[in-house]
């Protein structure tokens, strides 16, 4: 019985939960020394999720470009490279997808492929460019790639306030075309027959109407499982998994390594701009903003892949977890005044548990140590 | 035997067990003052598990420790320090960007009352054991860019500096040169003479026999004998070591050389730094020969390697496998001109460590059917590969396959690779050190295969540092010094004197004659 629990503790989901559990301890402990009432605040924050079909439908929304961003760093992570990059690709693909998606306008189905496209490409260069500044030059990825982060915000102020691209009054771009949108339904929902239908509905009017219905985050799921294939079932994934973890013996094994390096960063890249063309094409404004600070939605990747331990599959249920916090962050702030930064205090708690929980195995092991000496005297 | 003063370290029933597994079973062990020790046993027999449990990096589950007839109880290594013994381990524990000074002083700096560090105070104290000792060190360089040999004086020095009266070297010799062996040997001398007490955890009898008045033999965790080596002989030692009769020198009929298939003309290859390592060197191997490249380390044989393997480049000059040209091509296509290659640094460049035994099963094939189709990588056949290797190589434990390979014994990584490479069915077989660490038994397994390959008319280019092995193994030998080929023998000419001169930098009868 005693094995089977122990055998249970040690697997990575055990560990994970374990880490969650702690970060929820600490920020009620937080929630406490300030004053608020831990257990209201976290019925709060759980109802904020999961009372209403819509909030849930949101949190599924929320999490898809956190979820591709993950999947950008966990797919370095697994050939040894850290792109903390994700937020300049995420950022710069968001840029060239507004400008294809305002200067074009074609049929949807020439209209959509087409933005996304603009948007991963300008992602892939960007992952690409500090690949292959590593593999020809030796520079670090980390160094270029926060450097990446900055040409790519600033970048993205300068579209977003230019002449051309700039919407009157506003900080931010023109919305793309909606030819270019990936909402569903958006026309019928809106129209009289729609929402005659949906008014008799409750709980779809609340899914369909009240939120930006989208499939993107099956796209995200299914890219999820495709990296997960392409990272243990094929050729390519071997190489770069073996490139990852050995370099040297990698080389001597006929793999180019430094060739690796740029293609696994072109991927990730690639990734990280999913990420940010499925929000133009997928989520409202449907364009640009002129940033003051970074939105997070790299660096969150970089927090969820690491809950995650770089598994593509985790990637989506640690982003969907992620994604839950901070909305219901929002609602915490909103309800009963509490800082909302409370969350992300959770969040680098969980974070920093999982690093933590890596010693459960070996503490479990001594445990049955002890356990097998005593059992012999 | 009683619990007497005159005994620097005595171990009364040690038992450890890791993981519901037995790794020491109520071992003993004598160790007289002022002598050297040697304990003596295979990988994994559990002699560093003892010397651990008295630097105090393990606790014993049961057991005592004595030290001069009194009582101890060492919790941790600087408990250990404190009742005067010190630990060289195999692997060494420096900071490679600290001089040396520095990582002497590592941990007990003196320093004054604003907590700055007085060196003047410490390199006397170092310059002291330096000279009592006779051994050249240069304080401060960096340790990374300083040899194995002199990294190793440095862990002795720090050892010493901490006031270690009772010394510990782990597999002291794994990784020196011949010259480099006998420095040691000198030291330890010079350290016995002082009074200083020696153990020394080894499996190689060689050295056992020069440096040791007596050994403790342990197999598989348990205390097998303790004998005074002057009245054993090598072949006795080992057998007590393995527990059956082995073989130490190398079974083989007379080769059968076939046609050139393997030619290195003129070749010259540039070392990291830019300064020649190679110079003009040419050889060439025939199918059914084993060839030795023999030399001291840093003479080349890194670069030639490397630039064979086309990880270097060729600055001039050809290396050919069959008629094809290879310098300056890719790993790739040398690996696919079916050569195949034992690194010697198995851990850095011929597996990968986190790993499963399956995954690194097919490192050098995993690109190739029927391991890969279509881009995917085939699971069951590298699975039904695995199973086959396991069995005809007899890796243990025989249910390893999704194991990682760190969890191998040494003996066993070195058997798959082993495996791997000749599966490949390569026409030349380069082995770079290929028993380097292992124990006798692992290396009779090693040596017979190297011989298998070659009656089965393959070519084998083995480069060792170990003298014995190249004399025992080669049909031809060639000695490497300073870049190129310093003389090459039959193996019915050659001899330790006569390549040992060579190696050193000496001029050969050979090189008269020309």
């Amino acid at each position: 019985m005693i094995e089977k629990i122990a055998k249970f503790l040690k697997t990575p989901f055990a560990c994970t939960s374990i880490a969650v559990v702690c970060g929820f301890m600490v920020a009620c402990g937080i929630l406490l020394v300030t004053g608020y009432s831990a257990s209201q605040s976290l019925a709060i924050m759980v109802n904020s999720v999961f009372s209403r079909p819509k909030f849930i439908v949101n949190v599924i929304l929320k999490s898809t470009p956190i979820i591709l961003t993950a999947l950008s760093v966990a797919f370095a992570f697994k050939a040894g490279l850290f792109n903390i990059g994700a937020e300049g690709q995420y950022i710069i693909s968001t840029v060239f997808a507004t400008i294809v998606g305002i200067l074009c306008d074609f049929h949807p189905a020439i209209q959509i492929p087409l933005v996304i496209l603009s948007g991963v490409a300008a992602g892939a260069i960007f992952g690409g460019l500090v690949g292959m500044l590593k593999s020809k030059f030796g520079i670090h990825e980390v160094l270029t790639s926060i450097m990446f982060n900055w040409i790519a915000l600033y970048f993205c102020n300068y579209i977003a306030l230019s002449e051309r691209f700039n919407k009157p009054d506003s900080d931010g771009s023109y919305p793309i075309n909606p030819s270019g949108f990936t909402l569903l339904l958006n026309d019928w929902k809106f129209s009289d027959q729609g929402r005659e239908f949906l008014r008799n509905n409750y709980f779809l009017n609340d899914v369909i109407l009240k939120t930006d219905f989208n499939l993107n985050f099956l796209v995200a799921v299914v890219v999820a499982v495709l990296s997960w294939v392409m990272i243990y079932k094929t050729k390519k994934g071997y190489e770069l998994r073996v490139a990852g973890l050995n370099p040297d013996a990698a080389q001597n094994a006929g793999i180019n390594v430094p060739r690796n390096i740029f293609y696994t960063m072109l991927i990730s890249g690639a990734l990280s701009g999913l990420a940010g063309a499925l929000s133009i094409t997928g989520t409202s404004l449907h364009g640009i903003q002129s940033l003051a600070m970074f939105e997070n939605y790299g660096f969150n990747g970089l927090s969820v892949a690491l809950i995650a331990g770089s598994s593509p599959v985790g990637c989506i249920f640690a982003g969907l977890m992620f994604s839950a916090l901070i909305y219901s962050g929002q609602s915490l702030q909103f309800k009963i005044g509490a800082p909302s930064e409370i969350v992300n205090i959770m969040i680098g708690v969980i974070v920093f548990f999982v690093a933590l929980v890596r010693i459960v195995p070996s503490l479990i092991n001594k445990f049955l140590e002890r356990k097998a000496k005593l059992d012999v005297k | 035997m009683e619990i007497n003063k005159d005994y620097a370290v005595q171990m009364r029933g040690i038992t450890k067990i890791f993981n519901n597994s037995v790794a020491l079973d109520s071992v003993d062990l004598d160790v007289k003052k002022g002598e050297t020790h040697a304990i003596l046993g295979e990988n994994g027999a559990g002699k560093s598990t003892l010397m651990n449990i008295l630097y105090g990096l393990y606790g014993a589950d049961t057991g005592e420790i004595y030290l001069n007839g009194e009582k101890v109880n060492i919790y941790n290594p600087s408990c250990a320090i404190s009742y005067g013994i010190g630990m060289v381990h195999q692997h060494f524990m420096l900071i490679e960007k600290f001089t040396v000074m520095q990582n002497i002083i590592l941990g007990t700096e003196t320093t004054d009352k604003f907590g700055i560090i007085n060196t003047r105070k410490a390199k006397k104290k170092i310059l002291d054991i330096i000279s009592r000792y006779g051994m050249k060190v240069e304080l401060k360089r960096r340790v990374r860019n300083i040899s194995v040999g002199m990294q190793q004086k440095v862990e002795i020095l720090k050892a010493l500096y901490r006031g270690a009266e009772i010394l510990i070297l782990d597999e002291p010799t794994a990784v020196l040169t011949p010259y480099e062996i006998d420095e040691l040997m000198e030291i330890i001398e010079c350290l016995k003479r002082d009074g200083k007490t020696i153990i020394i955890i080894t499996h190689k009898l060689k050295e056992i026999k020069k440096s040791s008045k007596e050994c403790t033999i342990i197999r598989k965790g348990k205390f097998v004998d303790r004998v005074e080596v002057q009245e054993e002989s090598e072949q006795s030692l080992a057998e007590k070591m393995v527990g059956r009769k082995v073989k130490l020198s190398v079974e083989k009929k007379p080769a059968k050389a076939g046609e050139v298939i393997f030619r290195i003309e003129n070749l010259c290859v540039k070392s990291e730094r830019g300064l020649d390592a190679v110079k003009n060197l040419s050889l060439s191997l025939k199918r059914g020969e084993i060839y030795g490249l023999a030399g001291i380390e840093g003479n080349g044989q890194k670069e030639l390697l490397e630039a064979i393997i086309s990880k270097r480049y060729a600055e001039s000059g050809k290396i050919l496998m069959g008629d094809k040209e290879i310098q300056n091509t890719s790993v790739r296509n040398v690996l696919d001109s079916k050569i195949s290659i034992i690194h010697e640094d198995r851990h850095k460049d011929g597996s990968i460590l986190s790993m499963s035994v399956a995954d690194n099963a097919i490192l050098d094939k995993y690109r190739k059917k029927p391991f890969c189709v279509n881009g995917f990588l085939n699971y069951e056949e590298r699975d039904k590969f695995t199973d086959s290797l396991i069995k005809e190589y007899d890796i243990r434990p025989v249910n390893c396959k999704n194991t990682k390979i760190r969890n191998l014994s040494g003996g066993n990584q070195q058997k798959l690779i082993i495996g791997r490479e000749v599966s490949s069915n390569p026409d030349l077989l380069i082995a770079v050190q290929p028993t380097r660490g292992l124990d006798v038994g692992a290396i009779e397994y090693v040596h017979k295969i190297l011989v298998r390959l070659r009656d089965e008319g393959k070519a084998v280019l083995l480069i060792s540092l170990e003298l014995d092995e190249i004399l025992d193994l080669s049909d031809r030998v060639a000695v490497i010094y300073d870049g190129s080929i310093a003389g090459e023998f039959t193996q019915e000419e050659a001899n330790e004197h006569n390549v040992g001169l060579l190696m050193a930098g000496g001029k050969g009868n050979d090189r008269e004659n020309s």
